[in-house]
């Protein structure tokens, strides 16, 4: 059970004094600074002479209460007169929240700050992309500037050690997709269109498009991570200053990496996605495993499979771009590389399924339907 | 000021005995001893790798041992569990080597941080008030208060960590590598504060350091340790009796007579040898 400071007042020859008991610590001032703001008479006296043990925070509460009612401070202890006279030194009234305008004000600001900000969040990113062009560039006419090491290691950690993740989705989409269309086929005795319905929606859209929104999940989000990181302990500035150019270290390999890896995904994907439908024909519509997996070379024209292929690499760079775009523009505190990577994730999405809508148009016109 | 304001009476708020810190087969403690008087600024000095940080992470708990016993208070840390080692967290404060501060919230709202955990009864405007007064008294300008950490030079982050640390008014504190990274002229300011705010508040302090300008300038003990082991404790003219080569080199040094000098210098022109009594 805390023993908690309080307080009583006693008048005497038209004079106040108050008189404070009881330890005055952080830990038990609690309910005396209340009382004693709310106290509402003039104060000619502070009488703390049963108040110990003290601390800088009941000092401060004294000798802020002393202050307001311009009253005098009796019976201080000598420990009491060092920290009373400690808190006084250190008196302030400065906010300790940074400052905030009034709301109108303050949404104009906000409006102009993104407004702003956006401008100049364009700007940044057509520098980005020249950078990202200067240095494939220079790789071009230097190949041997190319970092072998860090492209295989960005191509295992996009492409190797997604692939187990990967096909399980792919697998259960192949499923839902094979049963669901199964299920409406049926009713006009058509199911075993499901072969074509699998085949072509996981070749032509589903395998390459949910592949990259795994990837940009997985691997956009740590690219941000990873860069912005490294911005924050100026491992960036560090490589700059020894010459290295932390786009061709680090930003390149990561775009090359995912340029390379999703079409092997999206086809790996589309495959996986083939196989579940498959067992889900075995199993529901009774054709047999290999009967669907060879229909599917009779019912869906090749340039399904170029549709998806040729998707994908696109949507890799979309998703290296802008996490590794994201990861450099982190700076100030750990907050931010949080903010930083959402944004990269939900951009890279968002400009991955716009494209395909595109794509999808595209291909549609040019006779690939 | 008289001993009976301070909450512990005892003379040792930490004892530590027979501790032994391993990571793997790599064994950092050797069964060390070690106390440390209560009111006193003992220093901790090593070389790296010695296990300054580690020993400091053992007291205040982040470290576990493989055994040996840690009294703060005379309450075990080891042993205890976690509920009855709440009563000692709020009596210590920590200065980390980075400062530590969290990076969202500004520097009055971090000094906020502990007193809300523990005195959730305090009324918003008093917390507002402490924060103010204890970034002032940590020598941060008054409008620091409402700055982010990311806003701070390296020298005011160590101060607002600091004004953290002294939130809760502990009896004990905990300074690892307080002066690191500091130019010399804010090193010997934040030695002065710490001696200052140890001698107004009565606190004991454990500090870690490389600097020999803060051994030599605010410690009154010093602890070396070396092979495993604390090799010495006791204030700089004891220690230097010991033939330990380690110990030798180290207060024989260069650098340290170099420390000396600046020390006598600097005691000659305030004039008056305040701690020459602990020193000399």
């Amino acid at each position: 059970m805390r023993e908690w400071a309080d307080f009583s007042t006693e008048e005497a020859e038209g004079r106040t004094t108050v008189k404070v008991e009881g330890p005055l610590l952080v830990s038990t001032i609690g309910h005396l600074d209340p009382g004693l703001r709310a106290l509402d008479q003039p104060v000619h006296f502070i009488d703390i002479s049963n108040a110990s043990p003290i601390d800088t925070v009941g000092a401060w509460v004294i000798y802020r209460f002393a202050t307001d009612q311009n009253a005098d401070i009796t019976g201080a202890s000598e420990q009491a007169e060092i920290l009373i006279d400690a808190v006084e030194r250190s008196a302030s009234s400065a906010d300790i929240e940074p400052p905030r305008l009034p709301i109108v004000p303050r949404v104009l600001e906000t409006t102009g700050g993104k407004v702003f900000e956006f401008a100049g969040g364009m700007l940044n990113n057509l520098s980005f992309m020249g950078a990202i062009l200067v240095a494939m560039a220079a790789t071009i006419r230097h190949p041997g500037r190319l970092r072998v090491r860090a492209l295989v290691r960005q191509m295992e950690l996009v492409g190797v050690t997604s692939l187990p993740i990967i096909g399980l989705m792919s697998f259960l989409i192949g499923i839902v997709i094979a049963q669901q269309g199964a299920v409406q086929l049926q009713q006009f005795g058509a199911e075993t269109l499901t072969v074509n319905l699998v085949g072509r929606i996981t070749l032509r859209e589903l395998g390459v498009l949910m592949t990259a929104i795994m990837v940009a999940g997985r691997s956009g989000s740590a690219f941000a991570a990873q860069i912005g990181t490294m911005k924050l302990t100026e491992e960036i500035d560090a490589m700059r200053t020894i010459g290295v150019s932390p786009v061709e270290a680090l930003v390149l390999p990561r775009i090359f990496a995912s340029i390379l890896m999703m079409p092997l995904l999206g086809f790996y994907s589309a495959c996986i996605g083939i196989i579940g439908g498959a067992v889900i024909g075995d199993v529901m519509l009774g054709i047999p495993f290999l009967t669907f997996l060879a229909r599917i070379q009779e019912v869906v024209p090749l340039h399904d499979l170029y549709v998806g292929l040729a998707k994908a690499p696109v949507f890799g760079l979309i998703i290296a771009i802008s996490g590794c775009y994201q990861g450099m523009q982190v700076k100030g505190n750990a907050e931010e590389v949080g903010l930083r990577t959402t944004k990269a994730v939900v951009e890279a999405i968002f400009m991955v399924i716009v494209l395909d809508a595109f794509f999808a148009v595209f291909f549609t016109e040019i006779g690939w339907g | 000021m008289s001993a009976s304001d301070l909450h512990f009476d005892g003379e040792f708020p930490i004892v530590i005995e027979g501790l032994t810190n391993a990571f793997g087969d790599f064994v950092v403690h050797d069964e060390i001893d070690l106390k440390v008087r209560r009111g006193e600024i003992l220093g901790v000095v090593g070389g790296s790798g010695t296990g300054k940080s580690v020993l400091m992470r053992s007291i205040i708990g982040l470290q576990i041992p493989r055994c040996g016993s840690i009294e703060v208070f005379g309450q075990d840390i080891v042993a205890a569990e976690p509920d009855e080692v709440i009563g000692v967290r709020n009596r210590w404060g920590v200065l980390f080597q980075g400062g530590a501060l969290f990076s969202t919230l500004t520097v009055g709202e971090n000094v906020q941080v502990p007193l809300k955990q523990f005195y959730p009864e305090l009324e918003p405007v008093l917390l507002d008030e402490i924060a103010r007064y204890k970034t002032v008294m940590t020598g941060l300008p008054a409008e620091a208060a409402s700055k982010y950490p990311s806003e701070l030079s390296g020298g005011m982050k160590k101060r607002a960590g600091l004004a953290r640390a002294l939130a809760l008014d502990p009896e004990l504190l905990f300074l690892d590598e307080p002066t690191a990274g500091l130019d010399p002229i804010g090193a010997a300011n934040f030695d002065e504060l710490t001696r200052e705010l140890t001698d107004t508040l009565g606190l004991t302090v454990f500090l870690i350091t490389h600097d020999l300008d803060t051994l030599y300038a605010i410690c009154d003990r010093v602890a070396v340790l070396a092979d495993k082991k604390v090799i010495g404790v006791g204030t700089i003219p004891e220690l230097l009796q010991s033939d330990h080569p380690w110990i030798q080199e180290y207060f024989n040094g260069p650098r340290a007579r170099a420390a000396v000098a600046s020390r006598d210098r600097g005691n000659r022109a305030k004039g008056m040898d305040k701690h020459s009594d602990r020193e000399a």
